[in-house]
């Protein structure tokens, strides 16, 4: 199966486990910084680590420090190999504009419906660097 | 994508140097990504970005300078993780301590003003009405657009100081004078003109504007002869920490807010909600977390930062007694300067005052590690962070009663009517 996403911002091909949340996370206080683990107490996927998979994010909760903890991951290396988003946030992927211009390897962002997430979880996805989705 | 001016393409292909070019980049992207068509020139800003968090943030400032870059308008600088200026001892450990105080050097290499407050209103730094300016630091923000009538949205890490060095920000939000009409009405006038007129009751306030509005805009009716600046601030900051407010009007009071129907923009509002005393007492609850106990183990205030006027209260309502339980007073140099002039720091200290500047207690680690500890605050925004990033648990009181406290090395209550 195949999907075409819109690319909100731009990187080199990806794979990885879709992890699919599904409820809305905030970044900053959601995810720990340095390992990727969601660490929100009342999140359903309180444990999982989001480190190299390609993350699905159904919402997101707006912190301005969504961008510090995104770009801090990236840094640590336990940045999803992905993130597809339902609703762009600009705060949140601001954190993958300055890691491109730290000149960090930064994952692709795509736009992709909270339905349509939902049925990729737990499959292995390459997400190529013009916007298409396939399972392996 | 959003439509650059010959000079702001010049920028980004590198004419002002490679710092500017990045700084104009993160600017241009971020409007692409937030739908803005243009940018737009700001006057000011004040830049949360120069706080710890991480290398990270360390490496993109030292990038910055680097570059070469400098602000291109007048840029104070919010709270650091160190504290310069102040007499409180920070337990980071040796890298993290490090990498701050590279941060906090990169951020004034770049021109910022080491103001190091989270109330830089209060520092000297008051945008004109109607100007665009590029703020961050959520009560800094929420008090630049409803009490000075400046519009900004919440600038936050790395976009703070891009728009700063660039001068311009994306147009789009708070920006549009069509984005700042009130929608919910919010009616106070029930409530006794005593709690009113309470410092006590603004914090509480705040706390029910951030749950009910969310990121919707209110104005709030009922408050005329009620205000003072330091409350509107206390409003502000617990609005900002209980919901995502930007802006709110309070009719008669502030200055987009002549009347309700101007904030309204004379359109009949979404919603309308009237307080009652139990939707007081119930927000009123949700500022403490320590439960039943009279124990305290430590004070804080001076969230935002005290102004001059709220340290001359402390100084009054100690009435030049010891404290049993320490009394951490945030504040900024722009308060401590004065202070040391006449010699009140000295003597406010050998009381038991422990003066916490350029930073806070709810940002770093200075409140020492003790097992079940409570801290009592009449922070609006404290009581909200407190439990989280210091592990205390929190005691919402007035000032006097949290001075009271500290005197007494325990809780201390006064009578009051929360109707």
């Amino acid at each position: 199966m195949g999907l075409i996403a819109d690319i909100l911002i731009p990187g080199n091909d990806a794979a990885g486990p879709c992890l699919a949340l599904t409820a809305p996370i905030s970044f900053w206080g959601g995810v720990d910084p340095k390992t990727g683990d969601i660490i929100d107490a009342r999140h359903p996927q309180r444990g999982r680590n989001i480190a190299g998979t390609v993350l699905a994010l159904p919402g997101t909760i707006g912190s301005s420090s969504a961008s510090a903890v995104l770009l801090e991951l990236v840094h640590a290396g336990r940045a999803p190999a992905a993130i597809l988003m339902d609703t762009p946030d600009a705060i949140l992927l601001l954190g993958l504009v300055v890691a491109r211009e730290m000149g960090w390897e930064t994952p692709p962002a795509l736009r992709l419906s909270a339905t349509a997430q939902q049925s990729l979880d737990g499959k292995r996805l390459l997400v190529s660097s013009q916007g298409a989705i396939t399972t392996e | 994508m959003p439509e650059l001016t010959f000079d702001e393409q010049a920028v980004v292909s590198g004419t002002q140097g490679e710092g500017a070019a990045m700084a104009m980049r993160i600017v241009a992207e971020s409007a692409r990504l937030m739908g803005a068509p243009r940018l737009i020139p700001v006057a000011s800003a004040h830049i949360d970005g120069a706080l710890y968090h991480g290398d990270s943030g360390t490496l993109f400032a030292e990038k910055l300078v680097a570059g070469g870059a400098k602000v291109a308008v007048r840029a104070t600088l919010n709270v650091g993780a160190l504290a310069p200026a102040g007499c409180a001892t920070i337990r980071l450990p040796p890298h993290e301590r490090d990498m701050a105080a590279r941060m906090m050097r990169a951020y004034e290499a770049m021109g910022c003003e080491p103001s190091w407050t989270c109330a830089p209103y209060q520092a000297g730094h008051r945008p004109a009405q109607g100007s665009d300016v590029a703020w961050g630091e959520s009560n800094a923000v929420v008090f630049c657009n409803s009490v000075l009538g400046a519009r900004t949205n919440r600038y936050g890490d790395f976009l703070d100081i891009a728009c700063a060095i660039a001068g311009r920000a994306p147009d789009y939000g708070l920006h549009r004078q069509e984005n700042r009409l009130a929608t919910l009405v919010i009616d106070a006038s029930a409530l006794s003109r005593e709690l009113r007129s309470s410092d006590v009751f603004y914090p509480v306030l705040g706390t029910i504007l951030g749950r009910s509005a969310g990121t919707a805009i209110a104005v709030i009716d009922g408050l005329q002869g009620c205000t003072s600046e330091d409350r509107l601030k206390a409003l502000g900051a617990a609005a900002a920490s209980a919901g995502g407010v930007g802006l709110f009007h309070i009719a008669g009071v502030t200055p987009e807010a002549p009347d309700l129907a101007t904030a309204l923009g004379n359109q009949p509002p979404r919603e309308r909600m009237t307080l009652t005393p139990q939707e007081v007492q119930s927000a009123l609850a949700r500022l403490s977390t320590a439960g039943e106990t009279g124990r305290i183990d430590a004070i804080a205030i001076g969230s935002p930062h005290l102004s001059l006027a709220e340290i001359d209260e402390v100084e009054h309502l100690m009435a030049g007694r010891r404290l049993k339980a320490p009394l951490y007073a945030n504040t900024g140099r722009h308060v401590l300067r004065p202070l040391e002039a006449d010699g009140r720091r000295k003597a406010l200290e050998a009381a038991g005052v422990i003066f916490v500047a350029d930073t806070c207690v709810v940002v770093t680690p200075i409140l020492p590690e003790v097992e079940g500890a409570v801290l009592m605050t009449n922070s609006g925004k404290f009581a909200h962070y407190a439990p989280g990033n210091t592990g205390y648990a929190v005691t919402y009181g007035s000032l006097a009663e949290c001075v009271e406290s500290a005197v007494a090395g325990k809780l201390v209550r006064e009578p009051r009517a929360w109707a």
